[in-house]
């Protein structure tokens, strides 16, 4: 297959992907048919609220589900693996390898009784195969390229004497030890104070761009999406309800509830008014209703609606909504119209500002 | 600058009645002379202790010399990151915890003291929402009971503090049949919040402390809980104290804003001042470090870097000037002090670069 | 605030109708119903409990008369189906009324422990600083002792006989429940539930009734049901010492120790105390656990 063939064909493909949990009392339905494709070097943003599926999802792509309760049935394919049809084996030798994972709390990932250099170089050692020496050498280099400062002395450091931010950073240095193909992002930044926060977006921005990793990044926060991703799946009770071009899902919403969710945002532009939440609730994932799942909160919702779940309709070659109305034409749900002197604000304040 | 002064100053920008269309800079406000609560000098430090004999190795100045008003009527909010202090003055205001020295004045009287306001006082004109919704009610209560609480201990009977509760869960937007009886491992976390507020309103308090109250909650109930308290601050005449690090909610919210960091505050303004134009740096980096809404404009550029630092040995001088880009000599000599920045009467900074003659090389000369 | 009038029904009355809540305790209970050994060892220990107190109904003999000629006899004898004991008496009258005895020895000082140490544990919890100092070194102090040398000790002391026997296991037992419950009580003590009653403005007394012992309640109730398994056995055992109980009173430990020089004789109606003993004490045991693992309940 010639070069640029395999840069086009997609790192990670998953089709009509369902999760289900069995519990002693109900089965939930925490996917319900996902299917997307994400090719090398670009990153997809999976927006949505607790309960929607997105961790969920994230997780099922390295299979890092409890396998006694789970059902998954779909097809995943990861940098050429098909997930679900290895064994726990050949999986424990993707993962960390050829599938990387940063969550939202670094203690997660990070051994509190190792120093991070230990953590790291041992990773490197066990997956590559080559000596301590060359292994920690390695890990020092992946310190300075997440921009900890002093970076040699910080490999002897335990994770508890180090900072918020630079925990976080040693994890996606940890996660980025054995060169990933894909990296996976559950919330990385929800935990982070602001300053913090949009330095770490902008290190996985450049890190993404540097090593061509596809990154699947899960976060509730419109605007960390609209950092990140290169396209934003909006999600809702297990389904994509959208997806499309950053520009175009946050600028003009294909659906409702995309919609509903950039409103009911706190923005800038919208003091005075009165802010337009969503009514209701989401749906129990263990009592799924008949048609479309968020036809009870929809203001624009109509029998056919409510008739049956609708499917995937295509409004253009990069963009899919689950909507009918939207698909038929018949609405276009509005989205916020930036400010333009807000979004001057936001992109870049000078500071120092007039004495 | 006296106490006296940075009263009198804020006490000039009072309550705005409403909040529609562009900003009020140029409008005067209704001021009211005397504060609702006033807090003056408020410092609290926290020792370490360890070593063999519990000394104390180390002291956190989670709180350093706070002073701020609040005018009847008006949201104040205050922002900052962690380990600014803002959730240790939500429980120094409340009397949780002992302050180590500074004063609180509530109404004209001082709580605490013999003359003054008892803190059972206290309790019934200020309360608290806090921020874990499922930790702020007792697993083990219905929660009508977890509200009718308040009322009962202060003397009401129970069936009239049941009544009482059911009032309120009506007025939270609960149906008071549905939900009188339930336990809080039952309900979402939306309606857990705001039994919260019911049980903050129970006592009929006038200032409500809201800890990062929508904080932990998804946006899209974030929003149901912020238009329930607009309307509850319009419908019972509350004044609120809303602590944050969501820029945008405060920013919707609020009149006034206070900006924290490591245990002082480096900024007071209303609030559409405070966001157009901001007057300390921490604020401006603040600000820009907001993630963007638009895709086609991203950041380009970190404002600040490294981690907010310890609270435990706060730098000298100003504690912002270890990541301040215009830090010089004189911010590590001396300690900047709220002030009135020239041409801006409403705003207060704490920043040698607003104060003429202070020897920075940005300030203006004399 | 909307007055009264608006309300269609009386709070109370509509509390108890929208009883909907599934409260923890009830959840509790669904848990335990579904668990068939703990539900067959409760039953077993009721069963006991009713024989142990009704013991005229279900004896022939009377526990105290002997008979020098019917001595040792052994399991199955027509007349006594347990055999006899060394001094002619019938072992199963011996059993049922000494049950009451044993159970009472058994279960009281956890009783009088759990008032106590409980109390003195959640005010230790509850007060922190020096309060909590002073209170927990002390029972640190009487930690130090093995519960069963400090039993030996006050009755080695204070004398034999049931009273004291009690006196010293709840002495014995106060520690570790004052251990438990200030333990427990610290973890409650700073939830947010409890800052906010502080809060409104309720004085200490009152948050500990209202919002701290109802959520300590499940784990000092599992810890006292498994101390009540140790006391029966550490009873039994001071009796067999000849600390405990005196004869000519019927208490399984003391019977164990009489029955000792029997042993070759007749092995079977040795041992038949030591069973009753064992059974006792493990069926405690497994309600504990029982209950421990049905409180275990998520919520």
């Amino acid at each position: 297959m010639t070069q640029s063939a395999a840069a086009l064909r997609p790192v990670v493909s998953v089709e009509n992907l369902h999760v289900s949990f069995v519990m002693s009392d109900a089965t939930v339905a925490a996917v319900n048919g996902v299917s997307f494709e994400l090719e090398a070097g670009k990153v997809l943003g999976i927006l949505g609220e607790s309960g929607s599926g997105k961790s969920v999802t994230l997780r099922a792509l390295m299979r890092l589900l409890p396998p006694a309760r789970t059902r998954i049935e779909g097809r995943i394919h990861v940098a050429g693996h098909d997930i679900t049809a290895m064994d726990e084996a050949a999986l424990r030798e993707v993962r960390g390898t050829k599938v990387a994972m940063i969550f939202q709390e670094p203690m997660i990932a990070l051994d509190p009784v190792f120093t991070i250099g230990v953590q790291i170089a041992e990773t490197i050692v066990r997956h590559e195969g080559v000596s301590y020496g060359a292994a920690n050498r390695r890990a020092r280099e992946l310190l300075d390229m997440v921009q900890i400062p002093s970076a040699a002395r910080r490999l002897k450091a335990y994770p508890h004497e180090l900072s918020g931010g630079m925990r976080q950073r040693a994890m996606i240095a940890l996660a980025l030890s054995c060169r990933p193909a894909v990296l996976l992002a559950d919330e990385p930044t929800t935990a982070l104070d602001v300053t913090v926060q949009i330095q770490i977006i902008l290190l996985l921005r450049q890190l993404q761009q540097e090593l061509g990793m596809a990154v699947v990044f899960v976060t509730h926060d419109v605007g960390v999406a609209a950092e990140v991703a290169d396209r934003i799946a909006v999600m809702y009770a297990g389904r994509f309800v959208e997806i499309g071009p950053a520009e175009a899902v946050i600028g003009s919403p294909a659906h409702p509830y995309t919609a509903a969710l950039l409103t009911s945002t706190v923005l800038g532009s919208m003091f005075g008014q009165r802010l337009e939440a969503i009514p209701g609730m989401p749906p129990d994932l263990r009592a799924m209703p008949e048609g479309c799942s968020f036809a009870p909160r929809c203001r624009f919702a109509e029998n056919r609606c409510r008739a049956a779940m609708p499917p995937e309709f295509a409004l253009t070659a990069e963009r899919t909504t689950r909507c009918l109305r939207v698909a038929a034409r018949e609405i276009e749900p509005a989205g916020p119209r930036l400010d333009e002197s807000r979004a001057a604000e936001l992109s870049g304040t000078d500071l120092g500002g007039p004495l | 600058m006296s106490e006296a002064k940075v009263a009198a100053v804020t006490a000039k920008v009072g309550s705005r009645p409403g909040r529609c269309g562009p900003s009020t800079e140029g409008r005067e406000p209704i001021g009211q002379a005397q504060p609702l609560l006033a807090v003056e000098n408020l410092t609290k430090h926290f020792p370490l202790k360890g070593g063999l004999l519990n000394r104390t190795t180390a002291v956190v100045q989670a709180v350093d010399g706070v002073s701020f008003t609040v005018q009847t009527g008006e949201t104040l909010g205050i922002v900052g990151e962690s380990g600014c202090g803002k959730s240790t003055i939500a429980r120094l205001l409340m009397h949780l915890i002992p302050a180590d020295s500074g004063k609180i004045v509530f109404d004209g009287l001082s709580v605490g003291a013999s003359d003054g306001l008892s803190l059972r006082e206290l309790h019934r004109q200020m309360q608290m929402v806090f921020q874990d919704s499922y930790a702020s009610l007792n697993p083990r209560l219905p929660v009508a009971m977890s509200i009718a609480f308040g009322p009962f201990v202060h003397g009401l009977a129970k069936p009239a503090a049941l009544r009482r509760a059911m009032q309120l869960l009506e007025a939270v937007g609960l149906d008071p049949l549905l939900f009188a009886n339930r336990y809080p491992h039952e309900l979402s976390g939306g309606q857990r919040q705001r039994i919260n507020v019911a049980r903050a309103l129970a006592l009929e308090p006038r200032v409500v402390i809201l800890d990062e109250a929508v904080s932990a909650l998804d946006k899209s109930v974030e929003a149901q809980v912020l238009n329930l308290l607009v309307d509850l601050k319009a419908q019972f005449d509350l004044t609120y104290v809303f602590i944050s690090h969501d820029l945008n909610v405060v920013r919707y919210i609020s009149d006034r804003v206070m900006v924290m960091y490591l245990g002082k505050v480096v900024e007071i303004g209303p609030v559409d001042r405070l966001y157009r134009r901001p007057q300390h740096p921490y604020t401006q980096a603040l600000l820009s470090a907001m993630p963007s809404m638009d895709p086609k404009r991203r950041t380009r550029e970190a404002p600040l870097a490294g981690d907010p630092p310890n609270p435990i040995s706060p730098p000298s001088g100003c504690r912002f000037r270890t990541r301040c880009p215009f830090a010089e000599g004189v911010c590590e000599a001396v300690s900047p002090v709220l002030r009135v920045p020239p041409g801006e009467e409403l705003c207060l900074v704490a920043c040698h670069m607003r104060v003429p003659g202070s020897g920075h090389s940005r300030a203006a000369k004399e | 605030m909307a007055d009264a009038t608006t309300l269609p029904v009386d709070p109370a009355a509509a509390l108890e109708r929208a009883r909907q809540g599934k409260s923890y305790w009830h959840r509790v209970w669904e848990r335990l119903r579904g668990d068939k050994v703990t539900l067959a060892v409760i039953t077993v220990i009721f069963m006991l409990v009713a024989m142990i107190v009704l013991a005229p109904w279900f004896t022939v003999h009377d526990p105290y008369t002997g008979s020098v000629l019917r001595r040792l006899k052994p399991v199955g004898t027509p007349g006594h189906w347990l055999g006899t004991d060394e001094v002619g008496r019938d072992l199963w009258s011996r059993m049922v009324y000494g049950g009451r005895l044993s159970l009472l020895a058994g279960v009281v000082p956890v009783f009088l422990a759990l008032l106590i140490g409980g109390f003195l544990g959640v005010l230790a919890g509850y007060a922190g600083g020096l309060v909590n100092g002073v209170i927990m070194r002390l029972t640190d102090v009487l930690y130090a002792f093995p519960s069963i040398l400090l039993a030996i000790a006050i009755t080695g002391i204070l004398g034999s006989g049931l009273q004291n026997t009690i006196l010293a296991l709840t002495i014995s037992f106060i520690p570790p429940i004052i251990r438990i419950s200030e333990s427990v009580t610290t973890q409650v003590r700073y939830l947010d539930f409890v800052e906010a009653a502080r809060a409104s403005g309720a004085r200490p007394l009152t948050i500990m009734r209202y919002h701290i012992l109802n959520n300590i309640l499940g784990p000092i109730l599992v810890y006292a049901t498994s101390l009540i398994s140790i006391c029966i056995i550490l009873a039994a055992g001071l009796s067999f010492l000849g600390l405990g109980v005196t004869p000519p009173s019927a208490e399984w430990g003391l019977m164990l120790n009489n029955l000792r020089q029997a042993l070759w004789v007749s092995p079977l109606v040795a041992a038949l105390p030591g069973a009753m003993i064992f059974i006792t004490s493990m069926c405690f045991n497994l309600m504990s656990d029982g209950l421990r693992q049905a409180m275990d309940v998520r919520l």
